[in-house]
């Protein structure tokens, strides 16, 4: 299993080592052709502005769709949630835009309001410690989204068939089994190839 | 919900890792370094070079400009408070500045005590020219550091002088037995304990800017090369011929800092950089990288 995090900028090195962690083999992508070789791509927190101004520099923009018609997993932590998502509050135009959903930006408020949360995450993990940063929420969620937790009323974790999305940082806590989670989902969409 | 917490204030830092965070004194100059893809902007009220030129005591900026910047961009917005001035720094976290720099730009408030960040909710960054500087100001509660270099000079030595310190004394305490780290922690004048966090860890337990003296793309593929987590440029930016351009080229060097030609590529025709200074040529008393301990 081969599992992928876009390394353009953030918290790449945490991701890397969760998903050594879970057993599977890690690579950080800087360039669009290095995603051909991937069961799944994690898009990590960092800063999003930044993210899209080297995803477009790059054109890694076709690519990353390309990767998501093809059916394979896609995991988005904060700002990787933003570049996934069909709708982002006060902007035209969605970045990746292939997840239902519709997301809010530093929707908690700023840093000082940045938190850390215990989360019950439906069919994942009880108890799990999420560290908000400058945190996004779902605003909406579409009909065949699955909504996996909640904080404070407010949608904080999301699965959409291959796509799996989190307001948190599960990459800056030694807890895997979001991780976990979507290595599972890499495993299975490696056996059940969708149709392209 | 708890704010506040390291994890929280340490984690902010995390995200800015790969990034560029630029020095900006208006709306203005925020829009183009935000445009350029800058992880965070550092509001002031003049950059470390105007600040050398005009002398005088530098000060926290005026609220209104700090204001005026967050108002323009979604990106964080840090700020420089003087080293140990409580009132500055309580100011700006007020305001919901994003990140506070207790910094030696500014002239010391406090010639023998930093400011006991971990009281506060908002996360601190330090500077540090070695290990023992870096373990004082995490023990304080620093949730980043930079290496000093010697701001508004566009001269790197002094930055990279100071990251091959710190990162040479980090492998140093990985290495040793943990019987010989009380008298390392002793020489450094860092605590026992934090020697021992960095000997489990392999690194320190905070993200490492580098600043002080970027003034080129390649500068600041060099600082990343050397073990940095990212850049702070300071007076390189706009004090350059043509700065979205050049901040460009800079965002673009430190992402990809092992891809030469790329970097050749993004060098070309950006005109000229700021003026640069020889170190020697500073008065011992205008050396900023000496202040705080």
């Amino acid at each position: 299993m081969k599992i992928g995090v876009l390394g353009l900028q953030g918290a790449v090195r945490e991701h890397i080592r969760s998903i050594e962690a879970c057993g599977a083999e890690a690579v950080t992508v800087k360039w669009p052709e290095e995603l051909d070789a991937l069961d799944g791509l994690i898009i990590p927190g960092g800063e999003s502005t930044t993210m899209r101004k080297l995803i477009d520099k790059y054109n890694f923009m076709p690519s990353l769709k390309q990767f998501a018609a093809e059916g394979k997993p896609m995991f988005g932590t904060c700002a990787g949630l933003i570049l996934l998502a069909k709708q982002v509050v006060g902007y035209e135009e969605p970045h990746i835009g292939v997840m239902d959903v519709k997301v809010e930006r530093n929707s908690f408020g700023r840093q000082r309001e940045s938190f850390e949360a215990d989360l019950d995450i439906n069919g994942v993990a009880d108890n799990f410690s999420a560290v908000f940063i400058r945190a996004p929420h779902i605003v909406e969620a579409g009909e065949n989204v699955e909504v996996l937790a909640k904080c404070n009323g407010r949608i904080v974790a999301a699965r959409e068939g291959q796509f799996l999305g989190c307001s948190f940082h599960p990459e800056l806590t030694d807890d895997h089994r979001l991780t976990a989670y979507f290595v599972k989902m890499a495993a299975e969409a490696k056996e059940k190839p969708a149709a392209v | 919900m708890r704010t506040g917490t390291d994890r929280v204030k340490r984690g902010m830092a995390e995200m800015q890792k790969g990034g560029v965070i630029m020095d900006v004194i208006n709306a203005e100059q925020a829009k183009i370094a935000e445009e350029a893809g800058a992880v965070a902007v550092m509001a002031l009220e003049r950059v470390p070079s105007d600040i050398r030129a005009t002398g005088g005591v530098a000060r926290m900026a005026d609220p209104h400009i700090v204001e005026e910047v967050m108002g323009a961009v979604s990106i964080p917005v840090m700020a420089k408070a003087r080293i140990g001035h409580i009132v500055e720094a309580r100011v700006l976290e007020a305001m919901g500045v994003d990140y506070i720099d207790e910094s030696e730009v500014l002239t010391p408030a406090d010639e023998e005590f930093h400011l006991l960040k971990s009281e506060y909710t908002v996360p601190f960054v330090c500077g540090c020219r070695d290990l023992g500087e870096a373990a004082r100001r995490i023990g304080e509660g620093a949730a980043m550091l930079r290496t000093k270099g010697e701001p508004g000079t566009g001269n790197i030595v002094e930055a990279v002088r100071h990251i091959r310190k710190v990162n040479a004394q980090v492998r140093k305490v990985v290495g040793m037995d943990e019987a010989e780290l009380m008298t390392e922690a002793k020489l450094l004048g860092a605590s026992f304990e934090l020697l021992l966090e960095i000997k489990k860890l392999g690194r320190l337990p905070v993200v490492n800017f580098a600043a002080g003296g970027v003034a080129t793309p390649a500068d600041a593929a060099l600082m990343m090369q050397l073990g940095a987590d990212g850049v702070f440029v300071g007076s390189g930016i706009f004090k350059s011929d043509n700065p979205a351009k050049f901040a460009r080229a800079i965002v673009e060097a430190t992402t990809h800092y092992q891809d030469y030609k790329l970097i050749a590529e993004l060098s070309k025709g950006l005109g000229t950089p700021m003026k640069g200074l020889e170190i020697a040529s500073i008065a011992p008393e205008a050396r900023m990288q000496d202040r705080g301990w």
